[in-house]
C-alpha cells in the first residue's frame, strides 16, 4: 500500500517555499529582537548556599521562592539534607563589578526570606556571583560545532551523491535549526544546556531524514530513464513516505514518553526535539527535494559511473 | 544457499551476544555507602584502622568490608544515614591531618572486575557531584620565575665581581639591570647569555647608566604557561585521589583554566577546601652563623631541631620534575629528586660553593579555616579565612655539587615516604582560584538518573509494542535487536570507560530511534520488493540489500556529526556525542546483522509462501 501513494508533493513546493521563507524570517527576527530565554546555564547569576537546622523540605523551599517573587530560582541540595544551594538569575542592567558586592545582600534578604516561613534555623553559608563565562564558551563551542559539522557533510554528500544534494541537506538542516530555534525564541521557552543537545540531535535526525530521500531520489535517477526531475521527485517521495512516517511516529512516541515521563531534567529537551523532528519531518519532504529542483538536477549529475553496492561486500 | 547464514557467522553474533550480556550485566549492582579515610601526609597504620573500628562499635553502627593500604582505608556501610553518622564520628576520633571522605564502592563479583566488567561511569549530572573550574594565576607563575632569574643573575654577578647599580623587576617577564660602565655591562652579558638561553638581552643607555634589559620571549612565556598548567594538573589529580573519586574529570581548558569534574563526591564542601589547598616548595640553605636577624627566619625540623633559614630562595619547587622514596645501594631509605635542566644548573652552581652547608626544604600552604564571629545583629556568622602556613619539611647537610638529580639520605623508610609524597605534593606551580562552581546533590542526581532511564523503558516499551504490530515477526526481529543494541551500548561504554551523562541518555535515545530506522528501511524495501511480485526469499534479501547503501549512508553522515561534536564539544556535547558514535556502530550490527540471523533462522533455507511482515499482501491483492 505504501508505494502506491501518488501525492503530488512537488505540486506544493511554491507554497512550500514560501511558508518555510516565512517561518525562517520571523524566526530570524525573533532571535534578533527577543534573543532566547537563556537559562541559568549560560546567564549569570547569584549562588547563595543556606544551612538549615533541619532535614530542607526542597519542595516547600521552591513553593516559598515562587510566592516570594523568586519565580526563576533553582534549589539543589548540597553536601548533605540540611544544606541547600540557590540560584538566582541576576540583573542584567546592574554592572559586573557590583554584581559581585551585591551577591551578599541578596543573599540576606534571601535567608531572612526563608527564615520566616519555617521552623527551622537558617544559616547563611555564602552567596557568591557566578560569572556566565562557561556557558558562554559552551554555546560559542555548540554553534561552532554545528559549523564544522555542516561543513563536513557538505563534503561527504557531494562525494557520495553530488554537490546539489549537499546544498539540499545543508539548506533543510538549517531551516529545521532555524526554525526550531525561532519556535524556543517566540515562546520565550528557556534555552538551556539540554536544549542545545537537542540542538544537536536534531541535526542528526534532520540530516538522516533528508539522505533517505536523496538516496531514493539518486536511485530512481539511474533506474528510470524516463520522467522530469519532478517526476522522479515525486515519486521518490511517495515510496519513502511510509518509511518517512512511521520513523517520525516511533521517535515522537519516544520523545513524548520522555516528555511525560522524563522528570523535569529532560522536558526542555524533549520538548526541543518534538518540534525539531515535526519540523524535520516537513524539511525532509519539502525543502530538501525542494532545492534540489530549484538547482535544476539532472539526471546526468548522477551517472557518474558509482558502482552501486560495492560496499556490500562480506555483508548480508 | 539463499538466506542462510555461515555457522561462523551466527557463533560471532552469539559472542557479540554473550559479550554484552557479561559487560553490560555489573550495572545490575548497587553500590555501597561508604567511607573512604586517607591521611596526606603519613601512611595509614594498622592502630588507625583499630581505631577508626573502635569507635565505630562503640557507636553501634555497623560496618563491613573493611579494606586498607598504605594510603586509604575503606569502610561499607549498610544505609546513608549510617554512613553520614559514621563520618562525623569518625572525625571527630581521628586529628586534621586525616582526610574523611564519603563515597561509593563497588559491589560487583571479583570475576567480573577481573575480566574488566565494571560499572558504567555516571556522570555528575546522573549521580550527583561537583564541578569546578579553576583559574591558574599564570601571572604569579612568571612573576616567581623572574623572581628565581633575578636572584640568579645577582648571584652569578656576584660570583664573577660584577658590580651593578641595581637590579630590577620591571614586569613579570622582564628583568633591568644597571651598570656604570658600558665594560661591566658586556661582561656581565657575556656570563649571562650562557646561564639565561630562554631571555633576550637587549642594550639600552639612559642618562648615564648602561642597561641591561632582560626578556622573557613570548615562546618561553607560552611554554612557561603551558608547563604550569600541567603542573597544576597533576597535582590537582593527586589531590583529587585522597577523595576516593572513582572517575575524575581534571581537565585543561583554555590556556589558563582547568576543570575538575568530581561525580560522586557527597560532600562538595570537603572536596573544595581539599582542593584550594595550596602548597608550594622552596629550597633554602640554612643561615650562617652571626648572619644578620633580618636575612633569615627561625624554623624546626621534623624532630624539634631549631634551625635559622636564609631568606634567599635558591630553588622552586616548580623546577622538581619528579620525586619518590627509593633505596640505596645498602637497602636505605633515600628520597630522590630530579630537577629540570634550569634547577639542574641553579642547584649545581650554588651548592658547588657551598658544600659543608645544610640546605632546607619549606613547604608553604595556604589552608582555610572558618572562624565563627558575631555580626552587628549578634547572630553567629562564619567566615572562611586563608592563611599561609610554613613548614621546615627537610634539613639536610650538602655533601657535594649536586647535580639535575640528587637524593636526601639518613631517612627512616618511613620519614623517605613523608617526605616524598609532601614534597611531590608541594610542587604545585602557581596559586589558583575557582572561578565557576557548581554543585548537583546527589539526590538531584539519583532523580535524573531515575527519570532519564524510566523514560528509556517506556519509549523502548512504545516502540516495540509498535514494531510488533506493524510488522509482526519481522518486528519482532527488530525488537530483538533493539533490546541487544541498548545492552551492546551498556557494555561498549562500560568497556571503555566512558561516562553516561543526562545528554548521554538523550544520545541512546536518539540512537533507539535510528536503530528502527534501520528496520524500518530494510522491511519497507522487503514489502515493496513483494508487492513487485517477487519471491519472499528473494525479497529478504534484496530488501536488505538495496536498504543497505540508505542506511549506510544516513549513518555515516550521523556519524561524522559526533565526531565532530565529540571534538569539539566538552561537557554535556560530549556526552551526548560519545553515546551517539556508539549508538550508531552498534545499531548498524545490530539492525542490519543481528535481524538478518534472526529472519535468517526463522525463514531461511526453506519454501515461503507468505512472510510475516504485515499488511504488504494486502496491498497486493488489492493492485492485482
Amino acid at each position: 500500500m505504501q508505494s502506491k501513494t501518488e501525492i503530488d508533493f512537488m505540486g506544493v513546493r511554491r507554497v512550500a517555499a514560501g511558508v518555510s521563507a516565512m517561518l525562517a524570517l520571523v524566526s530570524v527576527i525573533s532571535l534578533f529582537v527577543n534573543s532566547l530565554n537563556f537559562g541559568l546555564d549560560f546567564t549569570s547569576g547569584t549562588s547563595v548556599r543556606l544551612n538549615y537546622s533541619e532535614t530542607v523540605d526542597i519542595d516547600q523551599v521552591n513553593l516559598t521562592l515562587q510566592q516570594s517573587g523568586y519565580d526563576d530560582a533553582v534549589v539543589v541540595t548540597f553536601g548533605s539534607d540540611r544544606d541547600i544551594r540557590v540560584l538566582l538569575p541576576v540583573d542584567s542592567s546592574v554592572e559586573e563589578q557590583d554584581q559581585a558586592e551585591q551577591a551578599a545582600q541578596v543573599g540576606e534578604a534571601l535567608a531572612a526570606m526563608l527564615q520566616e516561613e519555617t521552623r527551622s534555623q537558617v544559616t547563611l553559608l555564602g552567596s557568591d556571583y557566578v560569572s556566565a563565562k562557561v556557558g558562554e564558551e559552551l554555546a560559542e563551542q555548540g554553534g561552532l560545532g554545528m559549523l564544522v559539522a555542516l561543513g563536513i557533510i557538505m563534503v561527504y554528500i557531494a562525494v557520495r551523491f553530488q554537490f546539489k544534494f549537499s546544498i539540499g541537506a545543508v539548506v533543510a538542516l538549517a531551516h529545521d535549526l532555524i526554525i526550531t530555534l525561532g519556535i524556543f525564541s517566540v515562546f520565550q521557552m528557556e534555552f538551556n544546556l539540554n536544549t542545545l543537545a537537542a540542538m544537536l540531535a536534531i541535526i542528526g535526525y534532520s540530516l538522516n531524514d533528508t539522505i533517505v530521500v536523496s538516496d531514493r531520489i539518486r536511485e530512481n535517477f539511474r533506474r528510470l530513464r524516463k520522467g522530469s526531475p519532478i517526476e522522479m521527485v515525486n515519486a521518490s517521495l511517495n515510496q519513502t513516505l511510509s518509511r518517512t512516517l512511521i520513523t517520525s511516529i516511533t521517535t515522537l512516541l519516544v520523545l513524548f514518553s520522555i516528555l511525560f515521563i522524563g522528570g523535569e531534567s529532560t522536558q526542555g529537551f524533549a520538548i526541543a526535539l518534538i518540534i525539531g523532528v515535526v519540523i524535520g519531518t516537513y524539511s525532509s519532504i519539502y525543502i530538501a527535494s525542494n532545492v534540489i529542483i530549484y538547482m535544476n538536477v539532472t539526471r546526468e549529475d548522477l551517472m557518474t559511473p558509482v558502482k552501486e553496492g560495492a560496499e556490500l561486500d562480506g555483508l548480508p | 544457499m539463499l538466506n542462510r547464514y555461515p555457522l561462523w557467522k551466527n557463533l560471532f553474533i552469539l559472542f557479540v551476544v554473550v559479550l554484552g550480556l557479561l559487560y553490560s550485566a555489573p550495572n545490575l549492582y548497587p553500590d555501597d555507602e561508604a567511607i573512604l579515610i586517607n591521611n596526606e601526609n603519613f601512611e595509614i597504620s594498622e592502630a588507625d584502622i583499630a581505631l577508626v573500628e573502635t569507635v565505630l562499635e562503640a557507636a553501634q553502627i555497623e560496618f563491613f568490608g573493611v579494606v586498607s593500604d598504605e594510603n586509604s582505608m575503606q569502610f561499607r556501610f549498610g544505609d546513608v544515614d549510617d554512613q553520614f553518622r559514621a563520618k562525623t564520628i569518625i572525625e571527630e576520633a581521628l586529628t586534621d591531618d586525616y582526610i574523611v571522605a564519603l563515597n561509593l564502592a563497588p559491589t560487583t563479583p571479583g570475576w567480573m572486575q577481573a575480566i574488566g566488567a565494571d560499572k558504567m561511569n555516571l556522570g555528575l549530572d546522573l549521580q550527583g557531584g561537583v564541578h569546578f573550574l579553576m583559574e591558574v594565576d599564570m601571572e604569579a607563575a612568571l612573576e616567581r620565575r623572574m623572581q628565581d632569574n633575578l636572584s640568579n643573575v645577582r648571584s652569578i654577578l656576584r660570583e664573577q665581581r660584577i658590580r651593578t647599580r641595581g637590579i630590577n623587576l620591571v614586569d613579570n617577564t622582564y628583568l633591568e639591570v644597571r651598570f656604570s660602565s658600558s665594560q661591566e655591562r658586556f661582561a656581565a652579558r657575556s656570563e649571562l647569555i650562557n646561564n639565561f638561553p630562554e631571555v633576550q638581552f637587549q642594550n639600552r643607555e639612559v642618562n648615564d647608566l648602561f642597561l641591561l634589559d632582560m626578556r622573557l620571549s613570548p615562546d618561553v612565556i607560552l611554554q612557561t604557561q603551558r608547563d604550569t598548567l600541567q603542573a597544576n594538573r597533576t597535582t590537582l589529580l593527586n589531590r583529587v585521589d585522597a577523595l576516593g573519586v572513582s572517575e575524575p574529570t581534571v581537565q585543561q581548558q583554555g590556556s589558563d583554566r582547568i576543570v575538575v569534574e568530581l561525580p560522586g563526591v557527597q560532600d562538595p564542601a570537603q572536596a573544595i577546601r581539599i582542593l584550594q589547598r595550596i602548597a608550594t616548595l622552596e629550597f633554602h640553605l640554612e643561615a650562617e652563623l652571626g648572619a644578620s636577624r633580618t636575612s633569615f627566619e627561625a624554623y624546626q625540623t621534623p624532630d624539634g631541631l631549631p634551625v635559622n633559614v636564609d631568606n634567599d630562595v635558591i630553588l622552586q619547587g616548580d623546577r622538581i620534575s619528579s620525586v619518590r622514596s627509593t633505596l640505596d645501594q645498602n637497602g636505605l631509605p633515600q628520597v630522590q629528586i630530579n630537577l629540570d635542566a634550569q634547577g639542574g644548573n641553579q642547584i649545581n652552581r650554588v651548592t658547588r660553593e657551598n658544600v659543608g652547608r645544610n640546605m632546607d626544604i619549606l613547604l608553604i600552604e595556604t589552608k582555610s579555616r572558618t572562624i565563627a564571629s558575631l555580626d552587628e545583629q549578634g547572630n553567629e556568622v562564619e567566615e572562611i579565612e586563608f592563611f599561609e602556613e610554613k613548614r621546615l619539611i627537610s634539613h639536610a647537610t650538602i655533601r657535594t655539587a649536586l647535580p639535575r638529580t640528587f637524593v636526601i639520605t639518613g631517612l627512616t623508610a618511613r620519614e623517605a615516604n613523608d617526605l616524598s609524597l609532601l614534597i611531590s605534593s608541594g610542587s604545585l606551580a602557581a596559586p589558583m582560584t575557582i572561578v565557576e562552581q557548581s554543585v548537583i546533590g546527589p539526590s538531584m542526581g539519583r532523580e535524573n538518573l531515575e527519570s532519564g532511564f524510566r523514560g528509556v523503558q517506556i519509549a523502548s516499551a512504545l516502540v516495540v509494542l509498535f514494531m510488533l504490530m506493524y510488522y509482526r515477526l519481522f518486528g519482532l526481529a527488530a525488537n530483538a535487536a533493539l533490546i541487544m543494541n541498548i545492552l551492546l551500548i551498556f557494555s561498549v561504554m562500560s568497556l571503555i570507560g566512558a561516562t553516561l551523562t543526562l545528554p548521554g541518555i538523550v544520545g541512546i535515545v536518539l540512537t533507539v530511534g535510528m536503530a528502527v530506522d534501520a528496520n524500518v528501511l530494510i522491511f519497507t524495501r522487503i514489502r515493496e520488493e513483494l508487492a513487485n511480485g517477487i519471491a519472499p526469499q528473494q525479497a529478504i534479501d534484496s530488501g536488505y540489500n538495496r536498504a543497505f547503501t540508505t542506511i549506510f549512508d544516513a549513518n555515516l553522515t550521523t556519524f561524522l556529526v559526533a565526531v565532530v561534536l565529540f571534538t569539539i564539544g566538552t561537557g554535556p556535547v560530549k556526552g551526548f556525542a560519545v553515546t551517539l558514535m556508539i549508538g550508531i556502530v552498534t545499531s548498524m550490527f545490530t539492525a542490519i546483522v543481528g535481524t538478518r540471523a534472526i529472519i535468517n533462522l526463522i525463514y531461511g533455507g526453506r519454501s515461503v509462501k507468505i512472510l510475516s511482515i504485515g499488511r504488504y499482501s494486502r496491498s497486493l491483492s488489492s493492485s492485482t
